[in-house]
């Protein structure tokens, strides 16, 4: 553990509130320069994790370094060199898009002249300078992102925490925000960023799933799938209910999720074949149905990560 | 004052860029200054953009001057009353239009039972009764005998003291019948008119303040909490002592205009003449200002929510208004409420504004009262920077 090598690394990181453990003896090592993903279920500790990290909270147990400080005691010596977006906007409603942005500018002391460079620069790069004088609070979703993550990143910091950035904002907003994150991590800056979307978890250097506040699966995407715990086959049918049923009822079947009239189904990770054995399964049921082999994809992870409970909470 | 506040602001160096590291005190200085007008700038434009708490800003004091210049009125003029005059002789009758002369009672009710008034005295329809006997001639030369009756309403306290006043003027109608007695001669200094808005408008002017500044800083922490903004505003680099500094400087200069809306028009209004300096007085209220903001700055950071604020500030401001003396004479308190008394800021600016607008005092007349506020708003700014985390839990 060296916190030159790494942005950010923790050791038995842990928080409770009361009886509840939110963050649970979190090992993590953040390299530099990467876009480091923080994927989980509502209350798995992602937020908390955060929070913990930017020394808004002191840890019960363990500890953590960022960028060379120690959380939270040198806390305030971090400030300046990242910046965390939280999951609410938690920017001036009743301000207007530059004065939000010159707000955080001075709170960031930055100079009159290096602020009127930086805010031109971002409202340039996140297509604010049509909307410097709405309100924020009349901006929509994706406009009020892109005005977050403009003001987070005036500073030029070296360290990004987003928490779940992308939670109200349309697909082709989120596709650009992620076209801006490579920008920045390809600039030097190591992001944080947690999310609910596994199409955005693909796209991190590297991701830990988090489930009840303890660290599950750590790993790049395409590792993680390819170490996937299970083997997974989808089944197109007319009568998906009744497969389902069928299937849930099998010991080496270890989670149904159904997508329309398609299946797709987890196998216990030691069988021979599969597809054969399912389409067996069903044609003794005698139920009409198409089984193929597929690979695994992230949200397989998730779910075997979260333990199969057969939930799709995700 | 901003000096003394800033302990160590030159940490914000930044490692990485050794260009940039620049320990010297006036960087720090000038990077602190530049946190603090984020806040005071932003302070601002969330004033201007409520229009509503504008408004009330401005116009509230000038419409408290009016109401409480015209209504705390602690003078009775023109009190309802009744006349009973068995006597019905051109003396009697002079009696009591020298009663009536003083304005302090109008014979709006005449009658020629007494009890019938008394009645409608109990209604509240009167508020006094003078009762003239048919004997009153005789008793005129009958040196030592009250000549008549005044029963007077003294529920309120303020119109025995009127009343007593106006019996003084009896004597003088028996004068004239050529009895001569003693009379108490009253001399008032500083109000010679004894008319009471002359003592009201001067602590009036704290009082104002004191309602508004409290008010307005109690929900300034808080809203910020409640409109999810303090998550971010605590991860910017912004400390604690700037932060509240920057809360209160707008307001010092809304409670500054605010001084001058009730002064000039409570001096206007009620003629009330000023003996010592304007600078006095402003340079008297810059301070109580200031101290009546920190107090609502350090019920912001008890409070969890605005509705918590507010209440938190009336029950602060309650027992303020009564202890200041403005309500109730100071030298009547027990001693153990004096002290209390003395903990609240108005308690001393009260004294402080009757001390210049009325007695011509200086700043250094009073100079211990002026370091008592002083020495209020320290503390009442270390409780909010000090309460302050930058934390959540």
């Amino acid at each position: 553990m060296n916190g030159n090598d790494y942005a950010i690394s923790c050791c038995g990181l842990t928080r409770r509130f009361g009886a509840v453990t939110a963050v649970d003896d979190l090992n993590l090592d953040v390299p530099r320069g990467r876009i480091f993903g923080f994927l989980g279920p509502n209350g798995s500790g992602k937020s908390t994790t955060m929070r913990l990290l930017c020394g808004l909270l002191a840890p019960s147990a363990g500890h953590a370094t960022v960028l060379g400080c120690r959380v939270p005691e040198e806390a305030e010596k971090l400030r300046l060199r990242m910046g965390y977006m939280t999951q609410k906007f938690s920017l001036y409603q009743d301000l207007t898009v530059i004065e939000n942005l010159r707000f955080v500018a001075r709170a960031f002391s930055l100079g009159q002249r290096r602020m009127k460079e930086r805010i031109a620069a971002n409202s340039a790069l996140y297509q604010l300078e049509s909307l410097h004088s709405r309100l924020a609070g009349t901006l929509s979703g994706g406009q009020r992102q892109r005005l977050a993550l403009a003001a987070v990143t005036l500073h030029e910091p070296q360290l990004l925490l987003l928490d779940e950035p992308t939670s109200a904002v349309d697909p082709q907003s989120r596709r650009d925000f992620w076209d801006r994150l490579f920008e920045l991590a390809e600039q030097g800056a190591t992001i944080l960023v947690s999310t609910h979307f596994m199409d955005e978890a693909e796209r991190c250097h590297r991701l830990t799933f988090l489930d009840r506040g303890a660290m599950v699966r750590e790993g790049a995407p395409r590792d993680l799938m390819n170490r996937l715990e299970a083997l997974t086959v989808e089944i197109d049918t007319e009568a998906p209910r009744r497969t389902r049923a069928l299937l849930g009822t099998q010991d080496w079947v270890r989670a149904v999720t159904q997508l329309g009239n398609r299946l797709r189904v987890m196998l216990m990770p030691d069988m021979e074949e599969p597809a054969e054995k399912v389409r067996e399964l069903l044609g003794e049921a005698d139920l009409q149905a198409v089984v193929r082999r597929t690979p695994a994809t992230l949200e397989d992870v998730f779910v075997a990560a979260t333990g199969f409970g057969g939930s799709q909470r995700a | 004052m901003y000096l003394l506040l800033l302990p160590d602001s030159g940490a914000a160096s930044v490692p990485d860029r050794p260009v940039a590291r620049n320990p010297t005190v006036v960087a720090g200085v000038w990077r602190s200054l530049r946190r603090t007008s984020a806040i005071v700038t932003k302070e601002i434009q969330q004033l201007f953009r409520e229009r509503m708490t504008l408004g009330m800003i401005l116009g509230l004091p000038l419409l408290q001057i009016v109401l409480f210049g015209y209504a705390i009125n602690i003078d009775v003029r023109h009190a309802p009353s009744g006349l009973v005059d068995h006597a019905n002789t051109s003396m009697s009758r002079q009696l009591a239009s020298a009663l009536e002369a003083t304005q302090v009672v109008d014979f709006v009710r005449r009658s020629g039972n007494v009890s019938e008034l008394l009645d409608e005295m109990r209604s509240g329809a009167i508020r006094t009764v003078l009762y003239i006997p048919p004997d009153f001639e005789r008793r005129l030369s009958d040196a030592g005998r009250p000549v008549a009756q005044l029963m007077v309403d003294a529920s309120d306290p303020s119109r025995i003291t009127a009343t007593e006043r106006i019996a003084q003027y009896l004597p003088s109608v028996r004068g004239e019948a050529g009895q001569f007695q003693m009379t108490l001669a009253i001399r008032n200094y500083y109000n010679p008119e004894r008319r009471s808005s002359v003592q009201i408008v001067p602590a009036l002017v704290g009082v104002i303040l004191n309602f508004t500044m409290i008010v307005f800083t109690s929900v300034a922490v808080v809203r910020e909490r409640e409109r999810g903004n303090l998550e971010f505003l605590i991860t910017t680099p912004v400390r604690n002592h700037e932060l509240m500094l920057g809360k209160i400087a707008p307001y010092i200069l809304i409670g500054l205009a605010q001084v001058t809306i009730v002064y000039f028009a409570g001096s206007w209004l009620f003629r009330v003449p000023t003996a010592g300096s304007l600078l006095d007085l402003y340079l008297a209220s810059l301070v109580f200002v200031a101290a009546t903001l920190g107090i609502g700055l350090s019920i912001s950071t008890f409070a969890r929510t605005q509705f918590q604020a507010i209440q938190g500030a009336i029950m602060f401001m309650l027992p303020m208004l009564l202890l200041s003396g403005f309500m109730f004479p100071f030298e009547g308190m027990p001693k153990v409420v004096q002290w209390i008394a003395y903990l609240f800021p108005l308690t001393h600016f009260v004294e402080v504004a009757r001390g210049i607008i009325l007695r011509g005092a200086t700043l250094g007349d009073m100079a211990f009262r002026m370091y008592a506020i002083s020495g209020l708003f320290l503390v009442a700014m270390l409780v909010p920077v000090l309460r302050f985390s930058k934390r959540l839990d």
